[in-house]
């Protein structure tokens, strides 16, 4: 296991591509750990006297407000950095909840098939057939807006992709004679399933997790911004958005740099997930 | 014939779960369900039954769904509870605004996006082609709410080129033909009172928007053509016309691109769903009248049967243009029929 890992890193090196997302991730994971040493002020401290003040490079700026202030007085740039902490956690738990729920039900669609898969598959494309965002809108109107809802939602989305990425992967492996063998030494189904079988179904895994941190910190991103996410006065970046948007003419700024952020991190992860599909690629030409 | 059925019987339980997920939207939500529809200052008892009665709230659940189904067949998807019109005419007054947006950035996309491939694509490796597919991957990862207010920033708020929200300008009166502006601008009386100007002002409102929607079909549109040019251009009989001594646009218009146009298509009708998304996010930033503001207004005023109404339409329509879509690509590619 430790040599893929290596491997997979000397192969990912010749991609410049995924090298720049690796480095981007690399800047917003240590900015979201060293937050409170590294933003200037608290994110929800309110400065009265400083109401929507340019960024400091600007005329107009102040030196102790970098990326200026906010409609009610405050620091942008502490907020951006606090709001790479929810990002970053909002795209984690994503991924972890619908990997974990889209490994168990892909491996067992298609390890039993029947009944089961046909169930199994009927409820994807059932998911499948709603534009995300709508599904996810559908999920929060119900549930009440609220960021853990909205991370509820867009996961139930994120779902049906790793499905099927794992079922036909399974399908693939589950005839394979190292199962075979398994099973003749009398593993137990569930064994077989999630020892024998899961392992050699990771390089997909890997690819889709990454893209899935894209799509989940961009969809609650849109949540966000329609007022279905993150509740103000949290600092996320699509909350940020949506309560700039009233003075997109007199202050920009405030329009501007949350999605900045926005984009260079859904950026980061789809380039890393390119990179990893073309270095995993060739791995799974060579099991075939 | 068999496969066409086949693809109508597959679609049964697909629309069954949709109607019921949309069913239970209402019965799902924390409340009671006829406090919810009246809001905060709540009933007398006697009007709370006889409320409840005639929304069918006292029955079985079974016999509840089976009455939903059939009004849903009926084509009645219940009123509105902000304007009380009934669901279906509020759809239908919207979604030809959707509909003239959604057309238009996919024409947008297309027009730019498979030209870009293409020549990305002949041009392998190239700094252009280097050039186009960062620009696709960062379009392709765009917050499009962000997007749109970027263009406005710069084309409405900055240069002054364009409006920034709405269809038209107040000022011009379009009587409805199509719910299409572009085409019903060009009507005879519109032409006669107001020349070209109103045409014009809903293009100009038009612009912004389409680009925005556009933007990630368009980067999606980019790198299938490329990838898809890519994959045709090394097969055999690319090899034989060029032995053949067939000049290099012949092979690559005629022979090249017929056959790498196949998937492109399929990922056209992919892109509706997407479209569909975008338009939400669209909308509400252009103060758009269509389909995607109507929703999130009807979440944010609790306007329950519309959510409901309005999810069930758009999932169906979705269906039915992914069903037509295989229908299409059975009959274009006959090596399907095996």
């Amino acid at each position: 296991m430790k040599i893929f890992w290596i491997e997979l890193y000397f192969e990912l090196k010749k991609n410049k591509g995924s090298m720049v997302g690796l480095f981007i991730i690399g800047i917003s994971l240590f900015i979201s750990i060293f937050a409170p040493i590294l933003s200037p002020h608290n994110p929800a401290e309110v400065f009265p006297n400083a109401l929507r003040i340019p960024p400091s490079f600007l005329s107009g700026g102040q030196n102790q407000f970098f990326f200026g202030t906010d409609d009610i007085g405050r620091d942008i740039m502490s907020r951006l950095i606090y709001g790479s902490r929810i990002s970053l956690s909002v795209g984690f738990s994503v991924v972890i909840l619908s990997l974990i729920t889209g490994t168990i039900l892909g491996v067992v669609a298609g390890f039993y098939g029947g009944l089961i898969d046909r169930f199994i598959m009927r409820l994807t494309d059932l998911i499948m057939s709603l534009p995300s965002i709508l599904f996810a809108i559908v999920i929060v109107a119900v549930l009440g807006p609220g960021i853990s809802n909205a991370i509820f939602a867009v996961s139930v989305v994120a779902v049906p992709n790793f499905i099927r990425i794992i079922r036909a992967q399974v399908l693939f492996e589950k005839n394979r004679q190292y199962v075979q063998a398994a099973k003749l030494f009398g593993a137990s189904n569930f064994k077989l399933m999630f020892n024998e079988i899961l392992p050699n179904c990771m390089a997909p895994l890997i690819v889709q997790a990454t893209l899935g941190f894209s799509d989940g910190i961009l969809n609650c991103a849109a949540l966000g911004f329609l007022g279905l996410g993150a509740q103000a006065p949290m600092s996320e970046w699509g909350t940020m958005l949506s309560d700039a948007r009233s003075y997109i003419e007199s202050s920009p700024w405030m329009v501007t740099l949350p999605g900045i952020c926005i984009l260079l991190t859904v950026l980061s992860f789809n380039l890393l997930g390119d990179g990893l599909r073309d270095a995993l690629d060739p791995r799974l030409k060579k099991q075939n | 014939m068999k496969f066409i059925l086949k693809k109508f019987f597959d679609l049964i339980p697909t629309l069954l779960g949709i109607s019921l997920i949309c069913f239970f939207l209402i019965r799902l939500i924390p409340g009671d369900p006829v406090l919810n529809l009246v809001g905060e200052r709540g009933l007398d008892p006697v009007k709370y039954l006889e409320m409840k009665k005639t929304l069918g709230l006292d029955l079985p659940i079974l016999e509840q769904f089976w009455i939903f189904l059939k009004k849903v067949i009926q084509g009645n998807l219940g009123t509105s509870i902000v304007s009380n019109n009934s669901v279906w005419s509020e759809f239908i007054e919207r979604f030809p605004a959707t509909l003239e947006l959604g057309l238009i950035a996919l024409i947008f996309s297309t027009i730019i996006g498979i030209p870009l491939g293409i020549y990305a694509a002949l041009k392998r490796n190239s700094f252009f082609d280097y050039f186009l597919m960062s620009a696709s991957l960062i379009g392709y990862s765009m917050p499009i709410f962000w997007w749109g207010l970027i263009l406005i920033l710069i084309f409405s708020v900055k240069l002054g080129l364009t409006p920034v929200s709405g269809r038209i300008d107040l000022l011009y009166e379009v009587p409805t033909f199509s719910g299409l502006y572009l085409i019903d601008t060009l009507q005879k009386s519109v032409l006669n009172a107001e020349g070209l100007k109103p045409f014009f002002s809903a293009v100009s409102h038009l612009v912004l928007p389409a680009i925005a929607l556009g933007t990630i079909p368009l980067a999606v549109i980019a790198r299938m053509t490329r990838s898809s040019m890519l994959e045709v251009l090394g097969e055999d009989y690319i090899r034989t016309a060029k032995a053949k001594g067939m000049s290099k646009k012949r092979i690559v218009y005629i022979h090249a691109l017929r056959n790498a146009l196949i998937p492109i298509i399929t990922t056209l009708a992919l892109l509706f769903g997407s479209i569909i998304t975008g338009a939400i996010l669209t909308e509400t930033i252009f103060a758009w009248p269509g389909i995607g503001k109507w929703i999130v207004q009807s979440i944010s005023s609790r306007d329950y049967p519309v959510i409901q109404g309005g999810v069930l339409i758009i999932s169906f329509i979705i269906i039915f243009t992914n069903i037509t879509v295989d229908l299409i690509y059975y009959i274009l590619n006959p090596k399907m029929r095996n």
